[in-house]
Parts: C-alpha cells; structure tokens; sequence
C-alpha cells in the first residue's frame, strides 16, 4: 500500500473517490443525520414538524403498545436465529465433510436461492401455506386433515419465511470455521481417549464457535429489521418493528417518531456488525 | 577495471517506512558484467535495496547510480534496468509469448523485431515450444525461465533477481543455480541476486555483500567471506562456526594470543586492531580443527554423532565453552577413534582461528 | 474393547446417514417452495392452487398487460442506470482504497460499508425524508439516485476481494518492463480486475431489480417497479398470473447469480494464493 505523496497523486486518489465520496455524502450521510435530527423533533398537527429539541420520541418505546412491537421483533429474531441455527449446523458439517471436489457446487447451490429475489420468495411462502394453498390442499385431498389449518399470518409463518432467507448467512461462517478445522485435530482428541460426544463437545463445538457467533448475528441482524416478511406472511397480526417505522410514515404521519425508531434500530445493526468484525477479525489474526 | 563506470553504485543509501529504518547508510559498488549477490536473513534489508535500484522504492537519503546516471525520482519504466520477481509475477491473462514481447511492445520496438527477438530469448532458456502456453500451465521451473527470458530480452544494462530460486524445491535449485550462472557469463549482463541462502550465495556469485538489520556487514568474494569474516555476525551467518569469548593477552603482529574463560590459552589471527585486555571473540569453523591424543589445548569428548562422511565430536573445553569438531571419515575405523568422556587434544593452524571484535 | 469399537463405528454410520438426510431436506427446503411456485405458474385454472393442467396462457397475459410492461420498462431503466454508475464509481473508489493510503480514509471506509449494514427499512425512511426535505419531487430518478447510494457498497465490496488478492508484483513487473502508469492500468490491472467489475455489476443489477423496501419509499406515483407492482398484486389478492410474474423474475435473477458466481469463480486468475 503506498502512503500519497505529491501533488499528482493526490489529485488522483481524489479524482477516484469523488464520485463515490460526493454521492455518498449526499445521498448517504445527510439523509442518514437528517433521521437523527428529525428523531429529536416533535410532531405537530397534521403532521408539521415542530422544531423543539425533545426526547419524547424516544421515551415513547416504553408505551406497551410499541414496546410489545419491540419485544415480539426480539422474540421473532431469536427464533429465527434458533431455527438458522438447528437447520444450518448439520448442514454446514456434512458440507465440509464433503469431497473437496463437490463442496464447490454444493455451495453454489446453497447461493443461488439465496440471492434471487427475497419478495418472490417469501411470496412462494403464500403459495405454500395459505388457507387453500398448496400444502392444505394437498394434506386435504390426502385425507389427513378436514378443515384447512390456519397457517399463514401467524408468527410462526413469519419465523419460517425468514429462517428461509437468512438460512445461508448462517451456513456459510460455520462451514468456513468447519472446513478450517485441522482434521489432526479430531484424531488427536481421539487418540486421548475422547469418545464422539466428548471430541465434538470439547473440540468441535469450541473451535467452530466463531462460526455460530458470526452466522447468528448475520441471521439476527436482518430479522430484527424485516419488514417484508412480517408485512406478507404475518399479515398485519404479526407486526415487527420494520412494521412500525412504516406506519409512522404511511397511515400515522408521524415522521419524527419514525425516525426515533429507526435510529434504533440502526443503532442495533451497527453494534451487532461491529461485534460480527471483531470475532470474524479476530480469526483471521 | 577499477577505473570503470561501475555498473551499479548505491552512496550513503538510506530507506525509512516511518519508524523503521529497512536500509542503513549503504555504500556498493557493483563493477560491470558481475554477479553480486545480497545475502542477509530475512528483513535485513536485501530486497528494499534492490527494490531501490529497480525504481519500485525510493532512497530517503542518499544516491543510486546506474552507469554513472544518477536515478534521483526517476519511476521504474524510465531505469535500464528488469526484474525478475519473487512470484515471477508473469502476467496470468496473457501467453507466455505475449508476457515475453510485454517490455518490447512497451519500448515500441518495431513487430519484427520483437519476433524475433522473443523467438530468441524463449530459445535461450529452453522453452520455444511453450510461446502459446498461458502461465498458469507451466511448471515451477518453467515459469522461472520464462520470467528470467522476459527479463533479458529487453537487454537491460542490470538484471535485479529477487530470490528467484525461492519457490523451486531443493533438486531443482540446484540445477537452475548452474544454469542461470552460466547464463550469465553467456550474456555478460551485471546481475544482482537478492537470496537469504548462503549456499546458493557461495556457489553462484563473483562477490556478496552479507547484509544485517539494514546495514552491509561485508563485501567481498564467497572465499573471503567464508575465510575471512569480519564480524561474529558474518561469521555465524555463513557456514558453521565454534565461537570462544575472551581476553586478549597479548598481540603479535598480526596475532594475539586470547585467554578464554580465565583458563584456557588460543592463538588466532586479527582481523582488526585490539589492544591487551580487550574483550573478543575467537571463531574457529569445525572442519578446521583437528583431534589428536593430546596436546597443548585439550577437552573432553561429551558427545559423538556419526553423520556418514563425517563424524561430528563435542569437545568440552572449559565449563562455559564447547568446541564442535568436523573430522572426514576416510578409513572406516574413523568414527571410532575417540570415545564419549575420552581426553583430547585440539590443533589448528593459527590462520584459522580469527580474532572478532564486532 | 472390540465390541465396543465395533458400537462406535455403527453409531458413526447412523450419525453419517442422519446428517446426510439432514442435508438433502435442507436442500428440499431451499428449493421446493421455488419449485412449486414455478409448476403452479403453468396451472390451467384460475383458482391458483388446484392443478388443472398445463398452460401458458398467464405468461403470455403479462407481455399484454399494459401496466406490466410499465413496470418491467421502469425497472430495466433503473437497473440499468444505477449499475453503470455504481459500477464505474465502485471501481474507481476501490482502487483508492486498496492501492492507496490517504487522510480520513479509515471513517470514509465506514461509510463506504454502512450502507450494507443498515436495514432497508431504515435507509428507504432516511432517504424519503431527504428528498421530501430537500422538495424533490419522486420518481424514477429519486429511484436510481437511492439504487446507486447502495449498490456503489455493493460494487466496491467485490471490486476490492479482487484487487486486495491481485498480486501487486504484477503491476511492479508492468512498470519494470517499460509500462507507465496508465499502460499499467490498462494493459495489466484492468483486464485482471474485470472478472470482479463484472461481478459487481452483475450483482449490481440482481439487487436494483429485486429491490422491494427503497424502491416502495422512494418511488413516485407513476413511478412503480416490477417488485412495487408483484406486491401490490399479492397484497390485492392472490391470482395466478402473480406467479408467472415471480416465476420470471426468480428465473431472471437466478440466470444472474448463477453468472456472476461462475464469473468470480473462473476469474481466479493472477490471483495469488498464499
């Protein structure tokens, strides 16, 4: 890496950050402090902003009402994370026990849903669970069930659909902390009397627990954000905070409550990737 | 000779990365035509050195000369000077005949010429079958070749090589060695070898400069360096060594007679100025030493290895020190002459016992 | 002893074909919901769950619908505008940052990530609220504008793995053999670095197409995209021609993932493996 010196050099590592510089500054980073700014203000009537500094916005989540929201945000991410977890462990395990040869397609194929389009599929989610949807119907017209089951719009349908979308964020740290394990290393546990259960939970487990960390805050993350998945699967009766920060600024008109709200959540994002560069960071090293 | 240009010549050259000083004060004179060697361990400096004549670093004092040019700033397109790189850094997108015209085209050497001129530096190192090949599928020692011919066919006035052999395995190594100093003397060019082995130092170079924490301890011919080191640090660089601390009694001419630990009294030859009761170190190389029954200095046998040609005695001498001892095998009893806890004595010529006050 | 390392092995066996099974349902979890949404769009009924035969008539219903082919116009419009220029500013930001050491760089590296980090629902509001403030008016500009804000994080994100695992030898060797700076860049960085600049594009355009969140909070009345016009679909109720709509779209971006990941992986070239 060169440290710029001279003129010329530093026109041209000038030259090839404006742009990017000049767009995120002002398309990124004001609008990002114009939220906190607003987070402080006060809503007047009909929706006109009064600008008075005040941190009622904020003492406003201890309303039962938006507290509830929060806690349910919480549970939702948990389980979320949970159910990555249970799905993603095995799955990342057997990856890396793989012939070397074939893990490359196998974890093409793991991407490759990941990365299309997250409304189509959690929309492929309606289809599957629906009152007459695919799963009912077919359950029907095999005669284990009568009556329809009410899945859809419930908290559990709205677990699934992003346990569905976040899944691979999990397998992939966990398989790359699996497939740097040095297999000597199982051997050697083995080789000191170790039974299966001991080798995994004494060398196994504590040397893939970077892995589990990274992937659940890269689960938790986007779960304790979703807004699309609640708004389709949960139907309205499942609202998280995503929900909440929409309604601020659709039906309720409450811009600066809003703001508040999403600060918090930004807030949250920020400390849970900076705790995810610290123990991915601190691997490397 | 000595009247000459010199090819290469580094005044008072100094590098900094902010705190640290990777090169320090280093003054070469690398003559027309040679094969000079930097060898020195890792982070001593040998490849920001080189890396200062190629262009890619710049002296923070100091002056690098080329012909008698001086560089100053002047980037590493403008220098008469190729690289050849550690990881060959041959160009993956490109074929091995398109890697080789690169520097030509750059030149803008007209299309026939770089023909045929690419024809020729593939026929000198063995591979005008391989033009089309892309990098990727050539072999270790194929690649070193092609960069080595990328290298020569602009004909630079100094090739720089950047520990070139690093990549290779050992049988390898030693092939390419012979073939790339017998290239050299084939071309003529003056090349500067960057390498921390010091055996591939000895056999391939007309001179080395050993280098150490960014300062050249010492400049001259492998025989020099090996007989004749100036400093403990060349000395245990290069080769195997016996080193003994003591304090000089007495100086004659050109030897003094050093008592080690308080008992023990050796002869060895100066290779600086010391005066009576100064505090040096006596080196002896293994193979210089001789075991007889008995003698002026004697020790204890306290181990004894068979290694095949030779067998390797530790010899105590006093309670501090211990001398290894190289003896040849030639008859097949040899190894059995002295046994382990057995009274020796050590001989040696004077010539070979070197006086170190570094 | 022998019996019991004889247990061992077994329970190894059945551990090996539990994970096994393990995989291949989590693999059928993966794909299945895709798949079924795929077979339905070719179902010959208008009620979209009971199969009754193969069709195509709902793909074809969409390359008719006026509204459609708005939206599938608008949203080739903005993928295409904020790729190129998220493209080409990513590129240039990246090799700043990877080949250069320069004052604020370490908070203008922040900033440069954050836009991955934070939630969609999080940036949509900040930026609606930046243009409401600044009384611009929405549309399919203030779109681009907010795709290009994101994907330029997205771009730089692949453009620098590339070059931080380019061997720097190569643009020295460049330089050593008579290439000047801008030589350098074109005749040797630049064709390396391609496989990465058209994986940032690529993905670029994956995200700007499928984006649902930033587009919904910052698109204008008349300004609606292929994702704002599938949900308001699903949110009016559910009709089969929906799952034409999401079946393309899903194999649209499949085609693309599937590129880029084949391009990263092919482009391993010039790559120094330590």
């Amino acid at each position: 890496m060169q440290r710029v010196s001279g003129h010329r050099q530093k026109m041209e590592v000038f030259t090839l950050i404006f742009p990017a510089l000049f767009w995120l500054t002002v398309f990124f980073a004001i609008p990002l402090l114009s939220i906190v700014v607003y987070s402080f203000l006060k809503k007047g009537l009909y929706g006109v902003l009064v600008w008075e500094f005040n941190l009622e916005n904020y003492a406003r989540f201890l309303d039962p009402l938006y507290f509830k929201v929060f806690g349910r945000s919480f549970a939702v991410a948990v389980l979320t994370t949970l159910g990555c977890l249970v799905i993603g462990y095995p799955l990342a395990a057997w990856l890396a026990t793989r012939p070397t040869r074939f893990q490359g397609i196998l974890l093409m194929l793991l991407m490759i849903p990941f990365w299309t389009n997250f409304l189509v599929r959690t929309y492929a989610w309606i289809v599957l669970l629906a009152r007459e949807g695919f799963i009912n119907t077919a359950l029907m017209s095999l005669g284990v069930i009568n009556e329809p089951l009410g899945m859809l719009y419930t908290q559990p349908a709205v677990i699934v659909g992003l346990v569905y979308g976040w899944v691979t964020d999990m397998v992939l740290p966990i398989y790359a902390t699996m497939v740097g394990l040095d297999r000597s290393l199982l051997e050697a546990a083995q080789d000191l009397y170790a039974n299966d259960l001991k080798t995994f939970t004494r060398v196994v487990l504590p040397l893939t627990m970077p892995g589990i960390v990274a992937g659940s805050i890269l689960v938790f993350i986007p779960s304790m954000g979703a807004y699309v998945t609640p708004d389709l699967l949960g139907g309205g009766k499942v609202d998280m905070i995503g929900n909440l920060v929409q309604r601020q600024f659709g039906s309720a008109q409450d811009w600066p409550f809003g703001s508040a709200i999403s600060c918090v959540l930004m807030a949250i994002m920020v400390i849970g990737t900076l705790i995810y560069f610290r123990i991915s960071g601190g691997r490397e090293r | 000779m000595a009247e000459s240009i010199p090819a290469v010549e580094l005044e008072h050259v100094t590098k900094r990365f902010g705190n640290v000083v990777a090169v320090n004060d280093v003054t070469l004179r690398i003559a027309e035509g040679e094969f000079f060697s930097l060898l020195g361990p890792s982070g001593c400096g040998k490849t920001t050195t080189l890396r200062m004549i190629a262009g890619f670093e710049m002296p923070t004092a100091g002056v690098v000369r080329i012909r008698g040019q001086e560089m100053g700033e002047t980037p590493p397109f403008k220098r008469p000077v190729n690289t050849v790189f550690q990881s060959y850094a041959l160009f993956p997108h490109l074929t091995v005949a398109q890697n080789v015209a690169f520097g030509l085209e750059m030149q803008k050497v007209p299309r026939k010429e770089i023909k045929q001129r690419v024809a020729e530096a593939l026929e000198m190192v063995r591979l005008p079958q391989m033009a089309n090949r892309k990098p990727k599928q050539l072999s270790g020692g194929q690649r070193q070749r092609i960069a080595l011919a990328r290298a020569l066919v602009n004909r630079p006035q100094v090739l720089l090589l950047d520990e070139p052999l690093g990549a290779l395995d050992l049988k390898l190594r030693k092939a390419m060695q012979l073939e790339l100093k017998a290239l050299q003397s084939q071309v003529g060019i003056t090349f500067i070898y960057v390498t921390h082995d010091q055996e591939e130092a000895l056999t391939m170079s007309d001179r080395i400069a050993v280098m150490n924490e960014g300062r050249v301890y010492q400049v001259g011919t492998p025989r020099e360096i090996y007989e004749r080191p100036n400093s403990r640090f060349v000395a245990d660089f290069i080769g195997e060594t016996n080193f003994l601390t003591g304090r000089v009694e007495e100086v004659r001419g050109e030897q003094a007679v050093v008592l080690v630990d308080g008992t023990v009294r050796v002869v060895g030859t100066l290779t600086g100025p010391v005066s009576r009761g100064q505090e040096v170190t006596v080196a002896i190389r293994p193979e210089k030493l001789r075991l007889r029954p008995t003698g002026e200095v004697q020790g204890r046998v306290e181990e004894l290895i068979y290694i095949g040609t030779d067998t390797r005695y530790v010899i105590r001498l006093t309670e501090r020190s211990r001398l290894t001892v190289r003896t040849q095998n030639v008859g097949i009893g040899d190894s059995q002459r002295f046994r382990q806890g057995e009274r020796v004595g050590l001989e040696w010529n004077d010539e070979s016992a070197l006086v170190l006050v570094e | 002893m022998k019996t019991g390392s004889s247990r061992q092995r077994t329970l190894i066996r059945i551990g090996q074909k539990v994970l096994s099974l393990h995989a291949l349902f989590s693999y059928l979890f993966l794909y299945l919901p895709i798949i079924i949404l795929i077979i339905f769009s070719f179902n010959n009924s208008k009620s979209v769950f009971r199969w009754a035969g193969f069709t195509t008539h709902w793909y074809l219903d969409l390359f008719s619908d006026p509204r459609i082919m708005s939206a599938l116009k608008n949203s080739l419009i903005v993928a295409s505008a904020s790729t190129i220029a998220s493209t080409i500013f990513g590129t240039m930001v990246s090799i700043a940052m990877e080949r250069y050491d320069f004052f604020g760089k370490l908070p203008f590296d922040a900033l440069l990530y954050l836009p991955i980090v934070i939630p969609d629902i999080t940036m949509a509001v900040m930026l609606l609220v930046f243009f409401v403030t600044i009384h611009m008016p929405l549309g399919l500009h203030t779109i681009i504008i907010s795709h290009i804000a994101f994907n330029i994080s997205f771009v730089s994100v692949t453009v620098r793995a590339r070059l931080a695992s380019l061997d720097p030898a190569l643009e020295e060797a460049a330089q050593d053999l008579y290439a000047n700076e801008w030589q350098t860049f074109w005749k040797v960085t630049f064709p390396l670095l391609l496989p990465g600049i058209i994986g940032g594009a690529l993905m670029a355009f994956t995200l700007s197409l499928d984006d649902y969140v930033i587009t919904f909070f910052t698109a204008g009345a008349r300004s609606t995209t292929l994702p704002l016009r599938i949900y308001s679909m699903v949110k009016t109720g559910v009709k089969p021609d929906i799952n034409a709509l999401s079946s393309l779209m899903m194999m649209v971006s499949m085609a693309l993932v599937v590129l880029s990941l084949l391009l990263q992986r092919k482009g391993g070239e010039g790559v120094t493996i330590q």
